[in-house]
């Protein structure tokens, strides 16, 4: 008990040297010419204090062209900033590095012009070298970015070019439709820090997630302070951002940004509950549920942003298997590819009840792969079918099956019909839609197990070993426009789900859908794209390659001390804008 | 109480929760799939004799729910509906034994009210109908599982133990290899490579025989030793002087010096397994939705909604602790028996 004055006196000498520092850290924005400066539209806030946000595994690296996973990206976006971006609450490109752009004509050639007297976090400056740089990085055959796909437009890379130290000339193959959306995420690199261990052949070992802070520099509104494995992630402000809000204050707000992390998504909603965190993304139905009683006894507010861009799916195993050993699925195959049969399992399920049993209410029904989130692209003509058991007998008549005396049901030859649907056992809203499938489809006489396996063993059977007959899977759509989703409707996509990497589609429809997808990307003219995507609405509607079947709302919460809040569905949800939130003064 | 009382009343009990178990169709009102979409999570049924009048009821009643006006997924109770529970009651059909089809119910409420003595889940079954049902699996995967355990423990504790020499090492060491081997991982391991489209009792047959192949290792070397100390009885000597068969030995003499260690270690096995069958359906490893088992009935409380909201979602758990302990007592009380008898 003795020490525990000197240890208050040191906590108040601590405190009053971080509040010298963070003084001292805030330069005036003289550096920065106000031309040059992005000026943002929000409120001013009030400088200092610090956002704790959890995350739900740790990062694994923070190289921003070699990062794969969700929360190694959502570290990165902290840090880094790219050309264009996309403002996640309008959906819509907005200048980021590049103050202005031009497009040829031929929507060929995208001209960028670089913010003049920019600084990394380092203090070292940005010019077109750095982009250059960047995009050799991206581009690299032998670094194989994640990102690298992109960045090939019509079977060729795109072109980078300096023009002068602050103009980037980007070449495409062919006219793309969202090129301009395509910058967000490509974040621009220091050279003068990397170019060392990208000619040394390292380049793959650069800014692993143990690095010293030192190594690092970005043009993000926060900069690495300190890692602790297993624990936590530390960013700093970056003196040297590059956004001044309307009274001139220079932004980031907050001091501070730390990345706890939490391993599940219940931790992370009791731990956001106690107060421990400030901000929650990915928050479930039921959570939201739980936490919406304790809103304003415990200071923080939720969030049902409606849909988000996820969509949830049933789908069959539609896999050519004449070089597997499958004699079973191949039987059921013949089911699987009949699109009556398909259709009539999708008019059978009762996708109000997904939407209130399994997520409270808290989702939208779907008929295809855009959610009611994605207003820009949606395709409002796509009829919304309610759940009819004699439609479905119709269907199933029509494509000769028929029904023993106990109601079962039987096909041509009369074997009996009956599947397993396969979902990921980490999931539970999913299993949950499986067993009420289950039951929907009991009195159509058919049999449906579910199987849940650990994930990676499923995701093995069902784009490895082609061992499955259904699987229900969700997907996020990285962007609400189409081009996010090529691999997904592409035949020769990997995640082609019911049938990737075909060498030539299998399908009519599928030809069909292949080629309106590669038109979708080469139409500039906007509402000629909107005409093309939503035929591929329809096709997957009526041909069901995936009975799509709910989109989940995106549900976040925020202490009630954050401001400037202004969560998006887009990922990463809460987080966008972090440079413009701050903590609000308390009385 | 005595010993004998003690073993007699543990038994009796035990008998009882099995015959409720294996009657689960007649005991139970509903089966155990039966959804209910617009009850999900409906709070278990209080019983009533008095109603909201203090009018006093001949037939016990249950009050209907109605949806709550300030939290949508709530309930509470309408005290306008009175619906009087009935006995031996029409319902849904159902096998006893698997075999024999049945349609009677011992207790009910009118269709289309409804009575959940222990509340519902998330798809609104009713949880009494599933915990009696889950028994089912799991009390007869428990006791599949212990007899074939225990089997293959007396052949080879038997032949381990009367032999000696190179087949009681080989045996005892392959035992010890099992004892080490990590059953989880195992399990994990094999139900990744397996088929999908192997029916919900196939996977159950493959669960008792894992978990009967992993288990034997233990009983098997108790046995060895009882082995090893009967055959040097006098009495088996004598035997042996005359000219009995090695089999004759073992199954008439030796063996049944062993059945009190058997008996007792079937008791402990019975339980051991239950526990073990419903640790993995717990991990979403057992029989599949939507057959319940006592372990699937408790894998919801791994999420923290249920857990925080929904408090008869831990009925199933505290019931499962008195069954344990009546295992545990039978096995106490047959070793202390079987203890004085050899005195």
């Amino acid at each position: 008990m003795g020490n525990a004055r000197p240890r208050r006196l040191f906590a108040i000498a601590v405190a009053i040297a971080c509040a010298c520092v963070s003084a001292a850290a805030r330069p005036s924005a003289s550096d920065l010419p106000i031309e040059e400066a992005l000026i943002t539209s929000n409120a001013p806030g009030h400088p200092g204090g610090r956002i704790v946000v959890a995350l739900r595994s740790e990062p694994k690296t923070l190289n921003p062209v070699l990062a794969q996973d969700a929360t190694s990206r959502d570290v990165i976006r902290c840090l880094t900033a790219d050309l264009i971006d996309i403002n996640r609450a309008t959906q819509k490109t907005e200048p980021a590095l590049a103050k202005s752009w031009t497009v040829s004509p031929d929507g060929r050639l995208y001209t960028l012009h670089l913010r003049r007297a920019l600084r990394f976090s380092d203090g070292q400056p940005l010019d077109a070298d750095d982009v250059i740089f960047s995009f050799d990085l991206y581009l690299d055959e032998k670094i194989d970015s994640p990102q690298r796909d992109l960045l090939v437009v019509g079977g060729k890379p795109i072109v980078v070019r300096k023009i002068d130290a602050y103009t980037v000339q980007f070449a495409l193959a062919q006219p793309y439709a969202a090129a301009e959306r395509l910058f967000d995420g490509f974040a621009i690199l220091p050279r003068h820090l990397l170019e060392g261990a990208y000619q040394s052949g390292a380049f793959d070992k650069a800014w692993g997630i143990g690095m010293s802070p030192a190594e690092f520099a970005g043009l993000g509104p926060f900069k690495l302070k300190e890692y602790v494995p297993g624990q936590r992630i530390v960013l700093d402000r970056n003196p040297y951002y590059w956004k001044l809000d309307r009274s001139g204050q220079r932004l980031p707000y907050v001091d501070q940004v730390v990345f706890l992390f939490v391993a599940s998504e219940d931790a992370q909603a009791i731990r956001f509950q106690a107060g421990d965190t400030d901000l929650l993304t990915h928050l479930s139905s039921e959570n939201y549920a739980v936490l919406e009683k304790q809103q304003s006894s415990r200071h923080y507010h939720l969030d049902d942003l409606g849909a988000g861009l996820e969509y949830n799916f049933l789908f069959f195993n539609l896999n050519d298997l004449s070089s597997k050993s499958l004699p079973e699925i191949v039987r059921k195959q013949a089911w699987f590819q009949d699109v009556r049969f398909r259709q009539a399992v999708s008019a059978a399920i009762d996708r109000d009840s997904l939407v209130r049993l399994v997520y409270g209410g808290r989702a939208a029904p779907l008929w295809t792969q855009v959610t009611p989130g994605n207003k820009l692209w949606i395709d409002p003509a796509i009829p919304h079918a309610t759940r009819s058991l004699d439609r479905s007998r119709e269907l199933l008549k029509s494509a000769g099956f028929s029904w023993k005396p106990d109601g079962t049901l039987v096909d041509a030859r009369g074997s009996v019909v009956e599947f397993s649907i396969l979902t990921s056992s980490s999931n539970q809203q999913r299993v949950k839609i499986a067993t009420l499938i289950q039951d929907d489809l009991k009195p159509l006489g058919i049999n449906v197990q579910v199987v849940t396996l650990e994930f990676h063993s499923m995701v093995d059977r069902l784009l490895t070993s082609y061992d499955y007959e259904a699987a229900i899977m969700g997907l996020v759509s990285g962007d609400a426009d189409p081009t996010s989703e090529m691999n997904v409707w592409m035949s020769n996509g990997d995640t082609h789900l019911w049938h990737p990497s075909q060498t030539k589609p299998a399908t009519p429809w599928e030809s069909e859908m292949d080629h309106l997808m590669e038109q979708q990307q080469v139409t500039l003219d906007s509402s000629k794209r909107k005409r093309l995507y939503d035929r591929v609405q329809e096709i997957v509607a009526e041909d069901l390659p995936v009975i799509c079947l709910v989109g989940p709302d995106i549900l976040v919460g925020a202490s009630d001390r954050v401001g400037n809040l202004q969560p998006a569905i887009m990922d990463p949800y809460t987080l966008w804008n972090i440079d413009q939130l701050y903590i609000k003064q308390s009385r | 109480m005595t010993l004998r009382h003690t073993l007699r009343l543990t038994i009796i009990l035990l008998a009882v929760l099995h015959a409720l178990i294996f009657f689960a169709g007649f005991i139970a009102p509903y089966g155990f799939s039966s959804q209910n979409r617009d009850l999900t999570f409906a709070p278990p049924a209080q019983i009533h004799f008095v109603d909201a009048h203090g009018k006093i009821h001949g037939r016990p009643f249950v009050y209907g729910l109605k949806t709550d006006a300030l939290d949508p997924t709530g309930y509470e109770i309408d005290p306008s509906q009175i619906h009087p529970l009935e006995f031996f009651v029409a319902g849904a059909p159902y096998k006893i034994a698997g075999l024999l089809p049945a349609t009677r119910h011992l207790f009910g409420v009118r269709a289309p009210s409804q009575i959940f003595l222990m509340g519902t889940d998330a798809y609104g079954r009713d949880q009494f109908s599933r915990f009696l049902y889950g028994g089912q699996i799991s009390l007869l995967a428990g006791l599949l599982a212990a007899a074939g355990a225990l089997t293959i423990a007396i052949a080879v504790g038997a032949l381990a133990g009367y032999y000696r020499g190179w087949i009681d090492e080989i045996l005892m060491r392959t035992g010890e290899l099992f004892v080490a081997l990590p059953w989880l991982y195992l399990l994990f391991a094999v139900r990744a490579v397996l088929p999908l489209h192997i029916a919900g009792w196939q996977v159950f047959l493959l669960l008792v025989a894992v978990m009967g192949l992993l288990g034997w290792a233990r009983p098997a070397r108790l046995i060895r030793g009882v082995v090893l100390s009967a055959k040097e009885r006098n009495f088996v000597l004598a035997a042996r002087g005359f000219g009995a068969s090695d089999f004759y030995l073992l199954g008439r003499h030796i063996l049944p010096q062993a059945s009190g260690v058997i008996l007792t270690q079937l008791a402990l096995l019975i339980p051991q397994y239950v526990l073990a069958e419903v640790t993995l359906s717990f991990l979403g490893l057992g029989v599949s939705e939507p057959t319940p088992s006592w372990g699937s009935l408790l894998s919801s409380l791994q999420q923290y909604y249920v857990l925080s909201s929904y408090w008869w979602m831990f009925l199933p758990a505290v019931l499962l602790v008195p069954v344990f302990l009546l295992y545990y007592a039978a096995a106490n009380a047959l070793q202390e028996r079987f203890r004085s008898v050899q005195l």
